[in-house]
């Protein structure tokens, strides 16, 4: 079965004459990222719908949250689709130096993404912004007052921004497999299915973050 | 590449089983095979069948003799005393018992009976595929749907008990131990619905990617027979509805857990986001339990009718329609939640267009029948039970869209009597349809033909009997997931309607005893079946019964024809398998005409 996988993977186009051609690993991930796309609409569309009825629970922009950070943070992720699309292309063109460098690249500036976002959560913990209602503000701010805002902000926020960081996560896992197989000269100019279905997702996830980014710490 | 290369190095690739024996337990339990899958989801949903089925003869027994001690639950002794004290079911315990039903039901039962039995193995079969585009992936989603249902039924066990907050899990009754008293319940059923919605996403994005890209040759879009264009259809509603009632789950999940209050009031939260986010899933839900069931129902009434189905086209782009219309219909489930009367103007009108292309299918069908030389095997009557009590379920649909009428009738038996007309009467049915239809391919064994009608006769009057009164009683004003009605003075006339309902439903529980029988009698000692015993066009017929891994030794079928050239005028034999070459020059496209 594994054969078949594989083979599926490399011919880029199967199916008879039928399809839209476009091979079947590629074909899959479109349809995937359409249901992914669902996913985060029910998850902003809550958030909308409670930050529109509870105005309340939520502080204006860059007094919780931390723009600066988030904002070179969101460069990082930016930069990593740059060096995804350098992989493709390096892949594309043969050149397996290339290839192996930017992915490597890339997994690396998730990971750091990762990281940020990692200090970043526990900066605002200690600062008493945390999703359970019981406990919002509750620690309070070193020093400062309470943390602004009610529980649905902290709510909204570990959710949307969590969820987005596990498909970071899994993406950076799923990036590490892809540079260790071109390591292993898996990929070659004819046979890079994996690299681009992983570009595919890779993106995916960017522009989530872009929008996520826009609407839960610019405005 | 040529066609027949392909097929080849496809072959190479997919059939070392040809050749090498597999092992027992990469062939039948941890197998990627999508015909093994396909009957893998058959035992365990018809499992979850039975066990839906419990719960509600469980439900009837207390409504027909309310804590009674002089009728107490048979077996109720066995349970524990969380759940029937002294031979008296415990209310709380009757709650869990209407949400395990609703939830097993639509989600471990008719679900995967309707799409993951048959888009896993008839995809492949009625494409000319010899598998699906990713097996493993298909495997995959098998072993998740079975530790999902292990995890829901584990529920019933746990301190609490199971959920008991209803199907719809209507916040915030669902998210406060305060109000329901089930907090570890209520979070495996979260869990559980979580793990299935991915094991629902991996079966779409394999059917949808499939049916694109692995059709045989010659097997455009308008040749597909109409089971997976439903199926299909399906599969993208799947694929777009699931995500959402995912984040709505994961979002109850962390307000049971870890305290947010995204459906809290009290915290700021907002009750009727819940419902919306369900509802925006629950109503795709409700055409992903249907389409299925329509496209088989199709397919088996042309075979039986020995005629083209009736207006092709128009069927194709009704269940285009109905996924479409599909998405904006969700609100007249909530018409008497709070929501602007305005935006319930809306819904309703939504939902009465939806009635029309439902209507266009129904025509089409009898569209079908008119005039035909009607063979009355089994599976026809099950396709023919389905249109009549469609027909009745979705007339009850358009009483219940209307808002005006439905503020009266909403939350009584009156939406429990149309919700079974349509999911029993339609999409069970449309199974049985299915699993009487393509039995013989599946196993290699006809089943019992008198048994089949026998059980259909109980079924038929046994479900209309049951089902029936319950829009009386939703009339006369009993609500729904009522624990004990007597309670009410103004239900007491109805009591005795009750007692009948239990004893009718109790009937035909015990009627499906002869489907069990047939089906196992027939598995192991059935007729064997030939290759084509319906004397059917489509594709899966001209594949050995049962088809060998790979399905088509090794060289993709080629299609010349749609799957419904039924009684040719210029032909002696009154059918036309799709595969069959001769007098094929230029093929057409399936006759829209009735002929």
């Amino acid at each position: 079965m594994s054969n078949t996988t594989a083979a599926a993977l490399e011919r880029p186009t199967t199916g008879p004459g039928s399809g839209f051609g476009v091979y079947n690993m590629k074909l899959g991930m479109w349809v995937f990222l359409l249901s992914e796309v669902m996913f985060f609409t029910a998850l902003i569309g809550a958030y909308i719908i409670l930050r529109f009825t509870n105005p309340g629970h939520f502080a204006e922009p860059g007094v919780v949250l931390n723009v600066p950070l988030t904002a070179a943070n969101t460069f990082i992720l930016i930069c990593s689709s740059v060096t995804m699309v350098k992989a493709f292309a390096e892949i594309e063109a043969g050149n397996q130096r290339g290839l192996r460098m930017y992915l490597a690249a890339t997994a690396l500036l998730g990971i750091l993404f990762l990281g940020v976002q990692a200090y970043e959560y526990s900066k605002l913990v200690h600062e008493g912004f945390v999703p359970a209602a019981e406990f919002y503000a509750a620690l309070g701010r070193d020093g400062a007052g309470a943390v602004e805002g009610g529980p649905l902000y902290g709510a909204t926020f570990y959710t949307m921004t969590g969820f987005h960081g596990a498909h970071v996560t899994i993406g950076v896992l799923c990036l590490l497999f892809t540079t260790v197989m071109a390591f292993r000269g898996r990929y070659t100019a004819a046979n890079h299915g994996g690299v681009e279905i992983m570009g595919l997702y890779w993106h995916f996830v960017d522009l989530v973050w872009i929008i996520l980014f826009t609407i839960v710490y610019l405005i | 590449m040529s066609v027949d290369a392909q097929a080849q190095e496809a072959h190479a690739g997919a059939g070392a089983g040809h050749h090498e024996e597999i092992p027992w337990l990469r062939r039948y339990v941890f197998s990627s095979d999508h015909k093994v899958i396909g009957i893998q989801f058959l035992f365990m949903s018809l499992f979850f069948l039975v066990v839906g089925g419990l719960l509600a003869m469980a439900m009837r027994w207390q409504i027909a003799w309310p804590s009674s001690q002089e009728m107490p639950l048979p077996g109720g002794g066995m349970l524990p005393d969380v759940m029937v004290t002294d031979g008296i079911m415990l209310p709380e315990f009757y709650n869990a018992l209407v949400t395990m039903h609703g939830t097993i039901m639509v989600f471990f039962a008719i679900m995967p009976l309707l799409v993951a039995v048959w888009a896993n193995y008839l995809i492949p079969l009625q494409i000319g595929a010899e598998d699906m585009a990713f097996p493993r992936l298909n495997m995959a989603s098998f072993w998740l749907a079975a530790p999902a249902g292990i995890l829901m039924l584990a529920s019933f066990w746990v301190v609490g008990g199971a959920a008991n907050a209803g199907w719809t899990a209507y916040a915030p009754l669902s998210v406060s131990e305060v109000y329901s008293g089930v907090k570890l319940g209520q979070q495996l059923w979260c869990l559980s619905l979580i793990i299935l919605g991915f094991s629902s996403l991996m079966g779409a994005v394999n059917y949808i990617t499939t049916v694109i890209n692995m059709r045989a040759p010659g097997l455009t879009w308008f040749r597909l027979p109409l089971s997976v264009w439903g199926l299909t259809v399906t599969s993208v509603l799947v694929l777009l509805a699931v995500p959402v009632l995912a984040g709505g789950l994961i979002m109850m999940f962390f307000d049971i857990t870890i305290g947010t209050s995204f459906f809290q009031p009290e915290g700021g939260g907002q009750p009727l986001l819940w419902q919306h986010l369900f509802w925006f899933f629950g109503h795709p839900e409700v055409y992903i339990l249907i389409l299925p069931a329509m496209g088989f129902v199709s397919d088996v009434i042309a075979n039986g009718a020995r005629k083209p189905v009736f207006g092709y086209h128009a069927m194709v782009w009704a269940i285009v329609a109905i996924g479409f219309i599909g998405w904006v219909v969700w609100g007249h489930h909530m018409f008497m939640s709070g929501m602007t009367p305005v935006l319930g103007g809306f819904f309703m009108v939504s939902t009465l267009i939806i009635a029309v292309p439902s209507a266009i299918k129904t025509f089409n069908w009898l569209g079908t029948l008119w005039g035909g030389n009607i063979r009355f095997h089994t599976p026809m009557l099950w396709a023919l039970g389905f249109v009549s009590l469609f027909v009745i379920g979705g007339l009850s649909g358009i009483f219940l869209a209307a808002a005006p009428v439905d503020i009266p009738l909403h939350d009584t038996y009156f939406v429990v009597a149309h919700i079974h007309y349509v999911l029993v009467g339609g999409s069970l049915f449309g199974i049985f349809s299915a699993i009487t239809f393509w039995f013989p391919k599946m196993f290699g064994r006809m089943m019992n033909e008198g048994l089949g009608k026998l059980h259909f006769a109980l079924t038929f009057i046994f479900f209309n009997a049951t089902f029936f009164p319950m829009h009386m009683l939703g009339s006369g004003g009993m609500m729904r997931r009522l624990y004990d009605p007597t309670q009410y003075p103004h239900l007491q006339p109805q009591q005795d309607t009750n007692v009948f309902i239990t004893v009718c439903a109790l009937l035909l529980f015990a009627s499906q005893l002869i489907l069990v029988v047939n089906f196992f009698w027939s598995l192991f000692r059935g007729k064997r079946a030939p290759e084509n015993p319906w004397q059917a066009n489509s594709l899966e017929w001209s594949a050995p019964s049962p088809p060998p891994h790979g399905n088509w030794g090794g060289r993709l079928p080629a299609v010349h024809r749609g799957p419904y050239e039924y009684s040719h005028p210029e032909r002696e034999s009154d059918y036309w398998l799709q595969t069959d070459p001769t007098g094929a020059a230029p093929a057409p496209a399936p006759t829209t005409s009735g002929g």
